[in-house]
């Protein structure tokens, strides 16, 4: 198998991934291919079951495929150890949870440090470039807050700003609206579609068809493969 | 993660769960506490015993000729029996053993005996009377407060003139000078011509409760027999030149004495060795339970830390799922825990230090004992506190590290 196109972020052939649930082999996903261009916005759908956690997984670098393979960005990543998986991670792609995960005794602005620590950036840098990130997501009048003191909203869009500090390949998103009420859900949508206008690729899981209606492309899976592929107009 | 952001997001850590870092560090704190107090009054021990004891006792470098051990803790009656048929030491002992003498010497001659020492109408009972040669004074170390020590010719002479010792003086005269005055000791009348300096009190027994008075005074006949000492008190330069003077001074008393090859001395010299020895014992019963008491606590703080930091990384299962999603590695993670739990433990050992140091200062005051902090022990103290955290954090921060990130972020 040679490299995919460089202009393909994520490039995925035949993937399979198949867990061991008491003896018995249950196959999350039997033979995904998909393949995500340079700033495309997309969103995968598909009901529980339907191996749409276990495709995000594989995608975020946190799995490994049984079989077939991932590349990202042009390297191969479906046969990385852990480690080395963890430095992807950190450069490639920036998460964004349902349930926003941010520490709750650290302000907003080391909130959004975390990655860069990891990425072993001194602190002068760290600081400057995490303001740069909350200042993107709206954020600047509240870095040293802690997430207790910030609205459901404001903690999602803390952790946007944690996604984006490493300038990641892709931004991944987890039912990000899963947690908001349809108003925040609205801005932080908006806060996605003005990332995507800057040249964002995202790739964003969620059930939710108002919300899958904001991506200019839609995957949905059934039964560990995927049903449909549509773009439509964003 | 640099070495250096892991400590102090383990000193955030600490910061933020107050009440459970208090508990996990207790037992270091213990450990290193006990350490330090206890080492502290082994140090302070040695020096009393070897500096103050025995130098108040016997002096530097000195030696005396003696019928039996001054110093003598659970000696049997038969040995004490034996000592009691043996001969007693005499005026030309000393005087034979001091003209065989041939290193740089100071000697003096030394009876005592307890009597009551009166002035007017007031007595102080239970005041120990010594006749001693004039250079019984350098021997001891023994410095005046007022007026003078008697003179090798008061001495030759047998004028009655009396050394008081600072309770004698305070007892009989109280603020007035005793200088010139005239006490009574057994009868006869003694011309005070000095006062010896405070010296304290030694492990509870003062040691200002004497007069001193000429070897050749009337007062001699109230001491010993005459002709007889208790003991000659021989000082040399060094301890070299000391073990010289007395391998000369058991040869001439062996000889004087017409002793045998195969028989045991029948008179002792006797050194400040045997305090130190006595000493030695009780301080090795300390120095081997001490460790002891030192093990124990590290170790029960050990397994504190180690049961708290599993306790943490169940808590943080979340945490730990996120950084690791967030690009940290197993060894970022296991940094990150290790230095948490030495902290905790380093923490610890701090408090300990302090503590240790108030306990040996409490001791200072509170007892004669000279009590220093040994630099060394805090130093250990610190090693070892820093060691534990390490040691016990290891399990629980290899665990974080083996979490797998997936099921850690989905864990509620």
């Amino acid at each position: 198998m040679t490299a995919p196109a460089p202009d393909l972020i994520i490039f995925t052939q035949d993937l399979v991934r198949e867990y061991d649930m008491g003896g018995e082999v249950v196959r999350a996903l039997q033979g995904v291919s998909l393949q995500i261009k340079q700033n495309e916005y997309v969103a995968v759908m598909g009901p529980s079951g339907s191996g749409k956690s276990t495709l995000m997984n594989l995608i975020g670098c946190l799995d490994t495929p049984t079989s077939g393979e991932y590349w990202l960005n042009a390297q191969k990543v479906s046969d990385l150890d852990d480690d080395a998986l963890a430095r992807i991670r950190n450069k490639e792609i920036g998460f964004v949870f349902q349930t926003f995960n941010l520490l709750p005794r650290a302000t907003a602005l080391h909130n959004v440090e975390l990655p860069l620590i990891y990425a072993g950036h001194g602190a002068r840098e760290r600081r400057a470039q995490a303001q740069h990130a909350l200042e993107r997501v709206g954020l600047a009048d509240r870095m040293e807050h802690r997430p207790n003191e910030l609205s459901g909203g404001q903690r999602q869009r803390v952790a946007i700003a944690r996604a984006l500090v490493n300038e990641p390949s892709i931004l991944l998103a987890d039912e990000p609206t899963g947690n908001l009420d349809s108003t925040t859900s609205g801005e932080i949508m908006q806060v996605f579609a003005e990332l995507h206008r800057q040249g964002q690729t995202i790739v964003m899981v969620t059930h939710e068809h108002d919300i899958a209606a904001h991506a200019a492309r839609v995957v949905t899976l059934r039964d560990g493969l995927i049903a449909t592929d549509q773009r439509q107009a964003a | 993660m640099p070495v250096f952001e892991a400590f102090r997001l383990a000193l955030q850590t600490i910061r933020a769960q107050k009440l459970k870092s208090g508990f996990s560090l207790l037992g270091v704190f213990i450990g290193v506490a006990s350490l330090i107090a206890a080492w502290s009054i082994v140090n302070g021990g040695n020096r009393y015993m070897t500096e103050k004891f025995a130098q108040t006792l016997f002096g530097v470098n000195t030696f005396q000729l003696r019928r039996r051990p001054m110093f003598t803790p659970n000696v049997p009656d038969s040995v004490w029996r034996a000592w009691w048929r043996r001969p007693r030491i005499k005026f030309s002992d000393a005087e034979a053993v001091s003209a065989a003498l041939t290193v740089p010497v100071v000697t003096a001659w030394q009876s005592s005996e307890n009597v009551s020492v009166f002035y007017g109408g007031k007595e102080a009972r239970d005041i120990e009377l010594t006749t001693a040669s004039e250079r019984y004074f350098d021997i001891k170390n023994l410095r005046l407060a007022l007026g003078r020590p008697f003179t090798a010719q008061e001495n030759r002479s047998g004028v009655p003139v009396a050394v008081l010792g600072d309770a004698v003086a305070k007892r009989l005269f109280a603020d007035r000078t005793p200088l010139e005055r005239s006490v009574r000791i057994g009868g006869i009348a003694y011309r005070v011509i000095g006062v010896v300096e405070k010296q304290g009190s030694i492990l509870g027994f003062p040691l200002d409760r004497f007069v001193v008075v000429p070897a050749l005074s009337p007062a001699q006949n109230l001491v010993n027999p005459p002709g007889v000492l208790d003991a000659f008190l021989v000082k040399a330069q060094s301890e070299i030149e000391m073990r010289e003077a007395m391998e000369v001074a058991e040869g001439v008393m062996r000889s004087r004495r017409h002793l045998r090859p195969k028989q045991d001395n029948n008179f002792v010299l006797d050194t400040s060795e045997g305090v130190q020895r006595f000493w030695a014992g009780i301080s090795r019963i300390l120095v081997v339970v001490l460790p002891n008491i030192v093990v124990v606590s590290l170790v029960i703080g050990g397994i504190v830390i180690m049961n708290i930091m599993l306790m943490s990384v169940a808590e943080r299962t979340r945490e730990i799922g996120l950084r690791k999603a967030l690009g940290a590695r197993r060894r970022d993670v296991l940094r990150q825990f290790l230095a948490e739990s030495a902290a905790i433990a380093t923490v610890g050992a701090a408090f300990g230090i302090v503590a240790g140091i108030g306990l040996t200062l409490l001791i200072n005051a509170a007892s004669p004992l000279p009590a220093t902090v040994s630099p060394l022990s805090v130093v250990l103290g610190v090693v070892m506190g820093a060691g534990v955290g390490v040691v016990a954090g290891v399990y629980p921060a290899s665990r974080a590290a083996r979490l797998d990130p997936i099921a850690a972020l989905r864990q509620e």
